[in-house]
């Protein structure tokens, strides 16, 4: 794959607050690139720099070959979307979408052609003639969408595109977003809070906090093996164990927890030492959760009873309380159609997981 | 009948319990809504539209030497008394049609000056931080502490021949003699400026402090320059502000009085002036009223149409 964004040892100062702090990231072309972290982690920041909105203190930019660093945010080949969508109410939804193209001097034939193309791409054909005023929040959304798009710029960005709409049109946004990724080939970074967004939306995220990335991957990369305690805790919920490194094999190690009162075995290559002190982490979901101790375990296998349950539909979640008085979130698919509950609370039960499952935090 | 169906009953009585009571509450609604619709066009009525009255009837009449100072409306036998003559000397004299246009181009250069400075002035203070506007807007309306008149009395001593600016250009020796600037045009248009330009500020700052800043942004990055962001964007959306300060600016300026009175030289005409001359030292009632009756016509006018051309403008929207 070809590095079409390229940002290089990239910095922003305001003052004294430092709100990028020496940041490296290459992003492919056709990449659908989200940037993720909380507000004020400098994610809207570095997107505001590689629209041309504000200058890099230090460092420089790169888009398809050229150094944009410095080039005023009208004469980049990028388009942005805010989050505020920005549209234009004095003017026609036909007139914001065809604005960029005006505004260069294409020909009145060929913006007709090109704003009806647009409109039918993102369903709006039949309200062209609308003023934003009139439109929902999912029909501004797509003006948006359109109008920075018609430009067909070698990037978009998109500032938290689907934080102003409720959660089924999110959904269903979603899904329409990649598809016009998908179709244009234009390449995308998104900024966002939202993790759920950013792990359905993105093929590659990086995680950013405090001015810096703590981790860039995929989805899975991101989820299933994240660095440190810090990416681990933003994406999803886990459940973390402080321990002492025991043993060190090839391709597992052992970690005595007091929290949990057994000794825990995390699978794979682990660069630790015996006494080294590190957090065993688990995924909720990873976790099985039953009355009786299992036959079979080769794993972690701990007691406990329920402290607290949640009913949430497709499954139900838990917290078990462990004899240390550590609480285990656990989430379980309720597979089997009942009116009754499985467990109850103060209930006595075994919880377990896989070597496999478990995630080893060193910072 | 199952549980459905009485479930149906029960919603239906709810609905028109919820009819009846929504009625009740419309109908003290409606009294207070009346209440409150009535009491400015009460206000009207007494400080408007009677005194209109008044002086359109004294402007019908004829100057008498008596008290008060005009004929009445009706003769003794009961036969109307009013004639247009007032109006007819207006027109017939060029010395009126040479003021009234002289106020108008006043006000109107008076109101783009005050259009091209206060425009910077309110966009600046709309983009500042919130501690700063709020001082920059207590700056904007500190001067009205002052005596009007005081202030005046101050530009006088500023632009008086020994006055601080004549003073200071003979200092540094760019002039040899002293300027003449009290008592011209200049002088008149520097006083109403800086008069006005506090309600040509506060309107526009409104309008520009509510816009999101994001839509100038978003032009920008569809390729639009600073300055074409600005007027594609900036300008069309702070219309209404951009109108309310220049009516706030231009009505008051027309009719002025004691600025150009102060500051202007004796033979500044302005419409303000000759009706105060034709009301106090004249004497001529009548004529007064028919001046300002005139110069009330040339201020409704335009503010109607303009009203008109916006409520269509908004309908044409909706």
């Amino acid at each position: 794959m070809k590095n079409f964004i390229h940002i290089k040892g990239v910095s922003k100062h305001f003052g004294d607050f430092v709100a990028v702090d020496q940041v490296d990231l290459t992003i492919a072309q056709g990449e659908l690139f989200s940037i993720l972290g909380g507000s004020g982690c400098g994610k809207t920041t570095l997107l505001r720099m590689l629209a041309g909105f504000e200058l890099p203190t230090f460092g420089s930019i790169e888009i398809d070959g050229s150094d944009v660093t410095h080039q005023p945010p009208y004469d980049r080949p990028v388009n942005m979307m805010f989050q505020s969508y920005a549209i234009f109410p004095h003017m026609s939804v036909s007139k914001n979408v065809s604005y960029g193209l005006r505004k260069d001097g294409v020909a009145k034939k060929e913006v007709g052609r090109r704003v009806d193309e647009m409109l039918e791409l993102v369903q709006l054909a039949e309200l062209k003639d609308r003023k934003p005023d009139q439109l929902s929040g999912g029909q501004r959304q797509r003006v948006a969408l359109a109008r920075s798009l018609i430009k067909r710029p070698k990037v978009l960005l998109l500032d938290e595109p689907l934080a102003a709409l409720d959660k089924k049109l999110r959904e269903r946004t979603q899904f329409e977003l990649m598809n016009i990724q998908d179709e244009l080939g234009i390449t995308f970074v998104v900024v966002t809070h939202d993790q759920e967004e950013a792990m359905t939306l993105s093929d590659r995220i990086a995680v950013m906090n405090g001015g810096r990335f703590e981790q860039i991957g995929t989805p899975k990369e991101i989820y299933e093996f994240p660095h440190n305690r810090f990416v681990a805790d933003f994406i999803g919920t886990i459940n973390t164990f402080e321990g002492v490194v025991t043993v060190v094999q090839e391709d597992e190690i052992s970690v005595y927890s007091d929290e949990a009162g057994e000794v825990l075995a995390a699978s794979g290559k682990q660069l630790v030492e015996v006494g080294q002190q590190i957090e065993i982490a688990v995924r909720p979901e990873k976790i099985f959760i039953g009355k009786e101790k299992p036959a079979d375990s080769d794993g972690v296998c701990l007691e406990g009873t329920v402290d607290d349950l949640g009913y949430l539909g497709n499954r139900s979640l838990y917290r078990i309380k462990l004899a240390s008085g550590k609480i285990v979130q656990v989430s379980s698919q309720n597979r089997r159609r009942s009116i009754t509950r499985f467990l109850e609370w103060d209930d006595k039960v075994w919880i377990s997981w896989k070597p496999d499952s478990a995630v080893v935090l060193l910072d | 009948m199952g549980r459905q169906s009485l479930d149906l009953v029960e919603a239906r009585q709810c609905c028109g319990i919820a009819r009846l009571v929504a009625k009740v509450g419309n109908k003290n609604d409606e009294l207070w809504r009346r209440f409150a619709v009535a009491v400015p066009y009460l206000w009207l009525l007494v400080f408007f539209l009677a005194p209109f009255a008044i002086i359109l009837k004294i402007s019908l009449a004829d100057p008498i030497l008596a008290q008060p100072p005009y004929s009445p409306s009706f003769d003794s036998d009961g036969s109307p008394a009013m004639s247009l003559g007032n109006y007819g000397f207006l027109f017939s004299d060029d010395l009126y049609a040479i003021t009234y246009l002289r106020s108008v181009a006043m006000a109107a250069v008076t109101t783009v000056l005050c259009l091209l400075v206060g425009f910077p002035i309110a966009y600046g203070i709309a983009r500042s931080s919130t501690e700063t506007r709020n001082l920059l807007l207590l700056l904007i309306v500190l001067p009205f502490w002052i005596s009007f008149l005081l202030r005046v009395y101050a530009w006088m001593g500023l632009m008086n021949n020994y006055g601080v600016i004549n003073t200071v250009l003979m200092w540094t020796g760019l002039i040899k003699e002293p300027l003449q600037i009290m008592y011209t045009d200049f002088a008149t248009a520097v006083g109403l400026v800086y008069s006005y330009l506090p309600f040509m500020i506060l309107p526009l700052y409104a309008t520009l402090e509510r816009m999101n800043m994001d839509l100038v942004e978003a032009a920008q990055d569809l390729g639009a320059s600073r300055t074409r962001a600005f007027w594609d964007i900036t300008w069309p959306l702070a219309k209404a502000g951009t109108i309310a300060g220049c009516l706030l600016v231009f009505i008051p300026a027309m009719g002025e009085y004691v600025i150009p009175y102060l500051l202007g030289g004796p033979d500044s005409l302005f419409i303000g002036r000759v009706l105060f001359d034709e009301f106090f030292l004249n004497r001529d009632w009548p004529l007064a009223s028919a001046v300002a009756i005139v110069l009330l016509m040339l201020l409704v006018v335009p503010i109607v149409l303009l009203q008109r051309a916006q409520a269509r403008d908004e309908e044409q929207a909706a």
